[in-house]
């Protein structure tokens, strides 16, 4: 059975803050800092959004997009590392909030930033097997980076829901591929704030191997090349990886440039594949082929080979702000009100 | 922790704008209820639920700077009384927007956002917030 996307919906909030602004703080160049990570703002939640609220918010976009019954959702994975509850899915409220509740399985997903596209492949098997007739993956995070470390200037907020289905696809999953090594370069244990991780360890034996590997994997399995795709969206934790990473392996900047979001909101940790998808299908048309590579500290890359379907022509993506429409329009913000709205200042109460 | 179940069981209507159609004058309200507060006895089996598109205008709007307790770190922010599409007037905060950008008549429709939550170990409430309308190309 062909599986793919059915439609899909896309948040980001309105919030930023420039590197200079971070590094006027701490003592270090912004300016410079923000060129070499290729990142000039990032998306900062509100003082009330969490996942929770961003998912939602994606997730009702999506509804919007197509006339497809709640009740016909068979599953909600969220996929994120900053879920507001240890214990309490977040998929819950989601699932209330788009009156898919109460018939129907839910559950959290948690691998790093690729659990938004774990929750992708969850959903294809569920629907190709006839289990149920759609299935909700999204990818969600409020992300933060210790005060002054080098993830502040990233880590940012967002996300977006892909509906998976089997009829009115409009970007159909011909190949997945997954590609899983246990590599300690990012973590958080229970009960801390921020995470940790290896410094330069971060780079060529996790980001780039992982990615690289999937993605050989994956044109294997597939038979293609680069040049068989039109557009390509790779994790990205800043501008200049997923950069590097392409042209290493043969894709021009064309081919990234719609699904490359990084520079204007930040790493959106699970949310960054999931919204660079959503961008580029903002833009596709009928019959591009479009590769997307997913990459999860601990860790693991999640690959899709994914082809635009004439379904694309009547889908009514103007029902919903496309991703474009909301990095427009941002308010930026000083430091301490980013400090004050992202909870690290202590307070002398409760 | 004993608000929970009040605020659970109003959930529904909260999450998604959820009130009543009273079928003997017509009148929509928000939130929802038993008996139509203006034909009373006569529409008695003529209530019906009715999802509201979340979209409106805003009637009146204040910006509050003696807030309660749990916006404290929120102030000023802004509340206001928005008379939805469907004719029901309901009140909430309005977010992602400055007192100068606002408007009575301005269009606004609701978002799901936190409402508050029981401190760090308690259970987070949400429910609708509004926000501007935006025109696309602004
Ligand atoms: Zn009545």
């Amino acid at each position: 059975m062909e599986v793919g996307i059915v439609s899909y919906g896309a948040y980001v909030p309105r919030y930023r803050i420039k590197p200079e602004e971070i590094g006027r703080v701490w003592g270090t160049d912004g300016i410079a800092m923000g060129k070499g990570l290729m990142i000039f703002s990032k998306s900062v939640p509100g003082p009330d959004e969490d996942t929770i609220t961003i998912s939602v918010e994606a997730a009702r976009n999506m509804m919007r997009r197509v006339d497809v019954d709640p009740k016909d959702i068979g599953a909600i994975y969220v996929g994120s590392e900053s879920h507001p509850y240890a214990v309490k899915p977040s998929g819950t409220i989601v699932a209330e909030a788009i009156e898919a509740s109460p018939e129907l399985t839910v559950a959290d997903f948690e691998f790093a930033c690729k659990a938004g596209t774990a929750a992708i492949q969850t959903c294809m098997g569920l629907v190709g097997s006839g289990m149920m007739k759609y299935g909700v993956a999204i990818g969600a995070d409020t992300s933060q980076g210790a005060p002054g470390d080098a993830l502040e200037y990233s880590a940012s907020a967002g996300g977006a829901a892909h509906m998976i289905g089997a009829e009115k696809i409009i970007a159909r999953i011909d190949h997945t591929y997954s590609y899983t090594t246990d590599t300690p370069d990012f973590w958080r244990r229970e009960g801390q704030m921020y995470p940790s991780h290896g410094g330069r360890f971060t780079g060529e034996p996790a980001y780039f191997k992982h990615i690289v590997s999937c993605a050989r994997g994956l044109m294997k399995k597939a038979g293609t090349t680069p040049d068989d795709y039109a557009h390509a969206v790779f994790h990205q934790p800043n501008g200049k990886f997923p950069t590097r990473v392409a042209k290493q392996m043969g894709f021009t900047e064309a081919q990234g440039k719609l699904g490359l979001i990084v520079p204007h909101i930040g790493n959106t940790y699970s949310g960054a594949v999931p919204l660079g998808l959503a961008a580029i299908l903002d833009e596709a048309k009928p019959g591009d082929r479009i590769f997307a590579i997913a990459y999860g500290s601990g860790a693991g890359s999640d690959g899709f080979d994914m082809t635009v379907t004439d379904e694309i022509s009547t889908f009514k993506r103007d029902r919903a702000p496309t991703v474009k429409e909301q990095i427009a329009n941002p308010k930026y913000l000083d430091y301490a009100t980013y400090a004050k709205f992202r909870g690290k200042i202590t307070l002398g109460r409760g | 922790m004993a608000t929970a179940p009040r605020f659970w069981r109003q959930n529904p209507s909260r999450y998604n704008l959820i009130g009543i159609k009273c079928n003997s004058c017509g009148k929509n309200y928000f939130p929802p209820r038993a008996i139509c507060p203006v034909c009373h006895r006569k529409s008695v089996g003529k209530i019906e639920p009715l999802k509201f598109k979340g979209e409106g205008a805003i009637f009146s709007f204040s910006e509050v700077h003696e807030g309660i307790d749990e916006k404290a770190t929120l102030k000023p922010y802004l509340v206001a009384m928005v008379e939805l599409d469907e004719g029901p007037k309901i009140t909430g905060q309005v977010i992602d927007c400055d007192a100068c950008d606002l408007k009575i008549g301005a269009r606004v429709r609701t978002v799901l956002r936190k409402l508050s939550e029981e401190g760090s170990a308690g259970v987070i409430h949400y429910g609708y917030k509004f926000v501007p309308v935006r025109d696309k190309k602004e």
